[in-house]
């Protein structure tokens, strides 16, 4: 339903909306890589992002996605792929 | 001399059974109430299964202005208030107002009525300027869940201290604990004390949709609620209510009053970690738990029943099944566990005093509840969880424990009061 | 009874309300009777019957708190975190100093995040249910303050929440009380309320005692012939509270006073005719402070701001004390009602009044002649304060009172 693509870009200010940021991380910095617990983010900031995200895109995101995905550019990745999946169905 | 505090009175408003023994019914035989949402249409949302109470105002004896001017988790309290009363057989002439208090646990007090009464004043969420014009006068009510515990003195014409306890999901016992308190430190003489919650609508049931905290198990309601069960994926939202009549021992004795059981150990603790997270190790509430059975001055080999939590969320049965063995040791895997919410669902701040009962139940027939569904044990929930049916056992003393948002853990010990240390 | 009941004292004090954040600029402001009621601004109340509040201008919570609270709490829970640190700050407590175990937080509320759930209700009925977010799990509900200052800082032992409409702010003290009686080190208390938003307004207005007069002046009028209802207010206070010896033993810099008596009762259903409750919730708290009437220097009224209420609360002061015998203050009468906020609030002012040895005025208004009270209007009056009392009810018949007394 969107031709969006999801970025960087997009996931920090979706985080910084639902969750706020921690003073000691720069999320402007080299965050792929980084774990989104050592970024600050426990559970209940990324469900509220997930929330968010499926909101913005339109699409289902899977219960496990930050289990399966706990750095930026996993959660990058999963979400792009889920949304080519539901343009798909 | 200490004085010390006994259950007289017993009146329950759950899922599956409005009254005591109705009540009592569907936790012996193990069967669960919960259901899909009927309250209103489910179905855009995630979790669509709730533990619903069959409810009519009017049948349970309440007037038109009472009706139109409580929510509904007022209404249950009075009619459980009530119950209690009865149940208990004091003589309201009897006995002086001036030294009765109220307490009644809520943790999200009048949501029903705040939800539907803002969808009119806001035109459907239209407006950021809500209309004034469309408030009722009730509303006040609403907004100060105050209200309910003035409700239930008026109803039974008590007079002392009053308050609504509001510690979130552990509320019922809380409340329960604080009345106790009271009757201690002499300030009453009897408490009227329980909870309800009515929490069944759309803006609870989103906001635990948006932290995936109830079950999406939407295609086999009846078998929703798995707590200690492998396939559990949330809880499920119930209401009820519970209230009791508190007396002082001596004084019940004296008047020749039934006496269900004694409150004789009460404590709670905080995890100060997270608003809805637990630490895994259940250290706060293994403490409010020694700290309980050392009021009651008890052991933990002196416990024949342990009421859980057991709200079907992995997190928390792990965590209290590790605060079990953390504070009653070897002892814990000799108990059985159980969590009525399997059956009735999980009432919020009501359930606390809901389980208080089937605690009390539980020693009155010596029977333990079972937990319902559960099928597959969890590998780390490794006690005995009572599956599927009730067992008859002999329950002289039984723990209690209640935990919830904003990291609160309690936990109650009751008792045949012949039993308990003199 | 055990050997040594502990006595509870007052340590640490954080405070915010409309005319002052923090101790020095509440009393600064209080001392001298200066009013902080006005116009609503944070949001436009032209269609509403009451256009007047006292709100806190200035609070920044960001200032404060770290960026990832922010989301997540209700206004009331900010100002409360934010006094939360301040009375740590004051008591020369930090959270580490005492064993985690053996601090606790007990708050009173009234009506809990009630904005925040004003804004989640928008967007469950005009967008949907997906829309909700994950922190109404627990950002509105009436615990949120005493967890949250809890996690905050490291508080695990006993606490709780009481709710009683404005008398809770008292039932909270006095349950922090219960709780230093049983062991514990230090516990927090107080209460803190701030819904002034359009959905909290239309809820309050609902009772029917809201001034709707347009002066600031004019509209809160406690025991004024011209009295005509209340102004709500934000905001609150908390105290820091420890067994006195413990204070003592640690060299606690400020004991500001001593909670030392306790009574709340229950009105009468109304239309009982009997006399209301709030005599005896008095002559409670005076006897379990042990002192008599005459021990008392001056009385924190609740002020109802209602003729009818007024009249009863005059009429039991009276009852107690004797016509004209005490010293009676309303200094909310520069800041509204504070609903749960409100006696924390009065108990600090009781403090301070020790301290200086001045009662703060009840401003604006002239004492009805139906009243025989000594209420302490327009100046500011000097007075050795020893003991004071505070009263505080609730809308329903809850009636609460402590005696607070000097520690030498």
């Amino acid at each position: 339903m969107s031709d969006k693509e999801f970025t960087l870009e997009v996931l920090r200010r979706i985080l910084l909306e639902g969750a706020g940021a921690d003073e000691g991380v720069d999320l402007d910095g080299d965050i792929l890589d980084t774990d989104f617990e050592e970024l600050g983010y426990e559970s209940l900031a990324l469900l509220e992002t997930a929330g968010r995200i499926e909101r913005e895109y339109g699409i289902a995101l899977d219960d496990d996605v930050f289990t399966d995905n706990p750095t930026p550019r996993g959660l990058i990745a999963a979400v792009n792929a889920q949304m080519r999946e539901s343009l798909a169905a | 001399m200490e004085r010390r505090v006994v259950i007289t009175g017993i009146g329950v408003l759950a899922p599956g059974g409005v009254g005591t023994k109705n009540f009592w019914s569907l936790l012996s035989e193990g069967r669960t109430a919960t259901r899909g949402i009927t309250f209103f249409d489910p179905s855009s949302f995630r979790s669509q299964v709730a533990a619903e109470a069959d409810f009519d105002p009017e049948l349970h004896g309440l007037g038109p202005q009472e009706i139109r001017r409580m929510d509904r988790a007022a209404q249950f309290g009075v009619v459980t208030a009530r119950e209690a009363l009865a149940d208990s057989g004091l003589d309201l002439a009897g006995f002086d107002p001036h030294r009765t208090g109220v307490t009644i646990g809520s943790a999200v007090g009048a949501t029903m009525g705040l939800d539907d009464e803002y969808r009119v004043v806001s035109d459907g969420g239209r407006l950021d300027l809500v209309d004034y014009a469309y408030a009722p006068r009730h509303l006040y009510n609403h907004f100060v869940p105050s209200s309910f515990s003035a409700e239930v003195a008026w109803a039974v014409g008590a007079e002392g201290p009053n308050t609504v306890v509001s510690t979130g999901c552990t509320s019922g016992l809380d409340s329960v604990g604080h009345a106790v308190e009271l009757i201690r430190e002499g300030s009453t003489d009897v408490m009227i004390a329980g909870a309800t919650d009515t929490p069944i609508s759309p803006i609870t049931m989103a906001c635990f949709d948006a932290i995936k905290a109830t079950t999406p198990r939407n295609d086999d309601p009846e078998h929703a609620s798995r707590p200690f069960d492998g396939t559990r994926n949330g809880f499920v939202l119930g209401e009820g209510s519970a209230v009791f009549v508190l007396e002082e021992l001596s004084a019940a004795r004296r008047r020749g009053a039934h006496i269900y059981a004694e409150i004789a150990g009460y404590a709670s603790r905080c995890n100060a970690f997270h608003m809805t997270g637990l630490r895994p190790d259940g250290r706060e509430m293994a403490e409010a738990i020694r700290v309980a059975l050392d009021e009651a001055r008890m052991n933990p080999e002196d416990i024949d029943y342990i009421n859980a939590h057991g709200s079907g969320t992995k997190q928390n049965d792990r965590h209290e099944t590790a605060a079990f063995k953390l504070s009653l040791g070897e002892h814990a895997y000799r108990t059985p566990v159980s969590s009525i919410k399997s059956m009735v669902g999980h009432s919020l701040g009501a359930i606390g005093s809901i389980e208080i009962a089937a605690s009390v139940l539980a020693m009155e027939n010596n029977v333990v509840p079972p937990t319902a569904n559960l099928h597959t044990p969890d590998p780390e929930c490794d006690l005995d969880y009572v599956p599927l049916t009730a067992r008859e056992h002999t329950t002289e003393a039984v723990l209690t424990v209640g935990s919830g948002f904003g990291g609160f853990q309690s936990a109650m010990v009751l008792a045949r009061p012949e039993r308990s240390a003199a | 009874m055990s050997a040594r009941t502990p006595r509870t004292v007052v340590t640490g004090i954080g405070v915010a309300t409309p005319n002052g954040l923090g101790v020095d600029d509440f009393w600064a402001a209080t001392r001298i009777g200066k009013n902080a009621i006005g116009r609503i601004t944070r949001f436009d109340p032209s269609q509403y019957p009451a256009t007047l509040a006292g709100e806190i201008q200035g609070f920044v919570a960001e200032d404060h708190l770290p960026n990832r609270l922010i989301p997540q709490t209700d206004r009331m829970t900010r100002l409360a975190l934010v006094a939360a640190d301040c009375a740590f700050e004051d008591a020369g407590v930090r959270p580490g100093d005492i064993p985690e175990f053996d601090m606790g937080v007990v708050t009173a509320s009234t009506s809990g995040g009630f904005e925040f759930g004003q804004n989640e209700l928008k967007k469950l009925w005009s967008q949907g249910s997906q829309y909700v977010s994950a922190y109404q799990s627990f950002a509105w509900f009436y615990a949120v303050n005493s967890g949250q200052i809890s996690i905050r800082n490291g508080m695990r032992g006993p606490s709780g929440v009481v709710v009683s409409d404005q008398a809770g702010g008292l039932d909270a003290v006095a349950q922090a009380r219960r709780q230093i009686r049983k062991g514990s080190k230090l516990i927090f208390s107080g209460g803190f309320d701030a819904s002034i938003c359009p959905w909290g307004w239309v809820a309050q207005l609902a009772n029917g005692r809201l001034s709707t007069r347009t002066e600031p002046e004019r509209a809160y009028l406690p025991f004024d012939a011209d009295a005509c209802g209340y102004v709500p207010g934000e905001g609150g206070a908390l105290l820091i509270l420890e067994d006195a010896e413990a204070a003592r033993r640690r060299g606690a810099r400020n004991v500001y006073g001593e909670i030392s008596g306790y009574g709340a009762t229950f009105d009468p259903k109304p239309g009982s005719g009997r006399e209301p409750g709030l005599r005896r919730a008095i002559e409670l708290a005076l006897a379990d402070a042990d002192v008599a009437p005459g021990q008392i220097d001056v009385v924190f009224a609740d002020a109802a701001g209602t003729p009818g209420l007024d009249r009863e609360e005059a009429e039991a002061v009276t009852a107690v004390f004797g016509a004209g015998r005490v010293p009676v203050t309303a200094p909310k009468t520069m800041i509204g009602r504070l609903y749960s906020g409100a006696a924390p609030v009065d108990v600090v002012a009781a403090v301070l009044s020790m301290r200086e040895g001045l009662i703060p005025p009840t401003t604006n208004v002239t004492l009805s002649p139906e009243y025989d009270i000594d209420l302490v209007t327009g100046q500011p009056r000097t007075a050795s304060v020893r003991t004071a009392l505070v009263l505080a009810r609730g809308y329903g018949g809850f009636n609460s009172a402590v005696v607070v007394g000097a520690v030498d």
